[in-house]
């Protein structure tokens, strides 16, 4: 592949390289800054002084004696309790993921495996609803989930998401099924098989990537949702992002800001993990929908 | 497949939709042409010998709670919300309409009223971050495809951080470092030699701030499109132009971008429809003050004391119309995918 020809001219070169760097320093800095800073004392990270204070922590050291002090995160996690935000977010996450790659599974094989003309329109309709905002159909839950008592508890909001999520994962399986050649199915059907025996014991087993790449979405739909928990929850239900914005707005003392970057930095470790485990999968689900179109 | 086999399989996800996201957007129909019912007002005369009388207005309790509780969605208005103040406003439109002269100040006036202001800064995002998203996915594809093997794996992962943040969190990064106290803030305030420059101060460079946010959470996603359609580029293609003697810049205009035009589409519909939805970094950047979107709309009707719910559906019935207007073309397409793939 590599013949003379195809070499870049070292100008080009240079030129690329540095675009990369700048690229890199765009994408990475932010964290890196963020991380550094989360363990510096406010004065350190938002330096107005001399912004080199947010580097070497001089505030930070004058104060706790370390340019390094866990008081942040202590604050976050202990003072202001955000392991419950972090639990609830683990429960809704857990439930929304398992139960919409149940119901979107089947869903997604029926509508790869069928031809009639509502099989277009339910994906046309799924395709609208993926491109409303999800605020627009808050206010349309409020007054019911009131009149039932159901507003502000986990429940509630695990089902709501459940429902936006679907959607997309429909998509997506369905993109994933049609892949799966129709014969195997049809094979297992000849042999004896109902629809729902063909699909368990012929489709489930070579279904994995499909659903685990499809999964891995909705756990981020649902991790980072923050329109449907600020809404539909309770203050002592709340799932981690709404709280990181309610961090923001009561906490106005000094000091306190801090506590909000310290929960940021604890809520995008996960999403940092889950990049570098499952990257090939990531990469491979968002041009799925691309070849397919 | 069978009808009613179809029916039991897709059964359990056709109901989480009818129910979740189809009845809701009836409910907020609904919503939208009732208001609530006013408080009842009762006149009450007191008369104090040797004072004289008063008359004094109080709310009549009891009634309010019975008209409530008899008509619980409130007093039909029809289509009044839409055309209120806080909405399209159409007698404060046809006033500036009457006293036109010119269109720069009908349109900065037009600007005055909330609706139109969450209007044009949700337009304006998605015509400035979709085609700039495109461009620079496109430039990152390109770069990093010319790596040694081993540095591509690595600048995928970093090139992923800022598409797979949760979005409210990575606009508070930014927002931390370019607050006028944080690092990028700072170095703009030496820059522009005005100790009290601030971002927080001036609508057109807040406007300017979550545009790049917008352009830096969805690079990543062009790109990594993009990167596997260069994957897939027919190396003999490339030969031939070269061959021919095509420089490198002219490899990319007729060799290149064409074989990804398909993708470029996908990626401006993807793009258009979620960028549409902007709403977390307007939170985030604490922007309310200079820029609205048409979901920080509703969410600050539906927040705080008072849920004006009325009002928050009414913008919402117009977001979902204007969802549909700007899929129709997609839908067209679909269409004719859908016949000829049958």
């Amino acid at each position: 592949m590599a013949g003379r020809a195809q070499r870049m001219p070292k100008s080009l070169r240079i030129t690329s390289s540095a675009f990369v760097i700048l690229w890199f320093i765009l994408a990475a800095f932010p964290f890196v800054w963020t991380v550094w800073g989360s363990f510096k004392v406010e004065l350190d990270f938002f330096s107005i002084a001399d912004w080199t204070n947010a580097i070497t922590g001089e505030r930070t050291e004058a104060v706790y004696g370390s340019p390094f002090t866990l008081t942040g995160y202590a604050g976050a996690w202990i003072q202001e309790e955000f392991w419950r935000n972090v639990l609830n977010t683990g429960i809704v996450c857990f439930f929304v993921v398992t139960i919409s790659l149940t119901i979107g599974t089947l869903g997604g094989y029926a509508l790869s495996r069928s031809s009639y003309n509502y099989t277009f329109w339910l994906l046309i309709t799924a395709l609208i609803f993926r491109a409303m905002p999800p605020i627009t159909l808050v206010a349309g839950y409020l007054l019911p989930f009131f009149e039932w008592n159901v507003w502000g508890i986990l429940p509630t909001t695990i089902i709501v998401l459940v429902a936006i999520n679907q959607p997309f994962t429909l998509w997506m399986l369905h993109s994933f099924f049609k892949n799966i050649p129709s014969e195997l199915d049809e094979s297992a059907k000849v042999d004896g098989c109902n629809q729902f025996q063909a699909f368990r014991r012929v489709i489930i087993p070579v279904m994995w990537p499909g659903v685990i790449t499809t999964g891995l979405f909705s756990f981020l739909l649902a991790y980072n949702d923050f329109a449907v928990g600020a809404m539909l929850l309770s203050e002592s239900n709340r799932t981690m992002v709404p709280a990181i914005a309610a961090f923001l707005g009561t906490t106005q003392t000094e000091g306190n800001v801090m506590f909000a970057v310290a929960a940021v930095v604890s809520a995008t470790v996960p999403l940092f993990i889950l990049v570098m485990f499952f990257q090939r999968q990531i990469v491979g689900g968002l041009t799925a929908g691309a070849v397919k179109g | 497949m069978r009808h009613k086999t179809f029916f039991w399989f897709f059964l359990p996800t056709g109901l989480a939709m009818l129910l979740f996201i189809a009845l809701p957007i009836v409910s907020v129909l609904i919503q939208s042409i009732f208001a609530p019912h006013p408080a009842v007002l009762v006149e009450v005369e007191n008369c104090t010998p040797l004072v004289g009388c008063t008359t004094e207005t109080t709310i009549d309790q009891e009634a309010t709670a019975a008209l409530r509780a008899k008509q619980p969605l409130g007093r039909f208005v029809g289509l009044d919300i839409y055309f209120d103040r806080g909405h399209v406003a159409i007698q404060e439109v046809g006033k500036i309409w009457t006293n036109f002269e010119g269109w720069g100040p009908f349109f900065s006036e037009l600007g005055d009223l909330p609706f139109y202001r969450a209007m044009a800064f949700t337009l304006t995002f998605v015509a400035v971050v979709t085609p700039l998203t495109i461009v620079l996915g496109l430039m990152i594809a390109l770069a990093i495809n010319s790596l040694h093997r081993h540095l591509k794996g690595l600048m995928i992962f970093f090139s992923l951080l800022p598409m797979i943040v949760t979005p409210l969190i990575g606009s508070l990064i930014l927002f931390w470092m370019v607050d006028s106290r944080g690092v990028i803030g700072s170095a703009l305030v030496a820059l522009a030699g005005d100790p009290n420059f601030s971002l927080k101060a001036s609508t057109g460079l807040m406007w300017v701030a979550l545009m790049v946010y917008g352009v830096w959470h969805a690079a990543p996603f062009a790109f990594v499109v993009f990167y596997a359609g260069l994957q897939t580029l027919p190396a003999d293609q490339l030969e031939a132009a070269q061959i021919d003697g095509a420089t490198r810049w002219q490899q990319v205009k007729y060799v290149i971008v064409p074989h990804l035009m398909p993708l470029v589409t996908f990626v401006a519909l993807i793009q258009l429809m979620d960028n549409f939805k902007v709403f977390e970094p307007i939170v985030g950047f604490n922007a309310a003050a200079h820029a609205q979107s048409l979901s920080s709309f509703i969410y600050n009707d539906l927040g705080g004391e008072t849920r004006q719910l009325s009002s928050a559906s009414a913008t919402s019935v117009i977001t979902i119309i204007g969802v549909a207007i700007l899929l129709s073309p997609v839908l067209v397409r679909t269409w004719r995918d859908f016949k000829g793939s049958r």
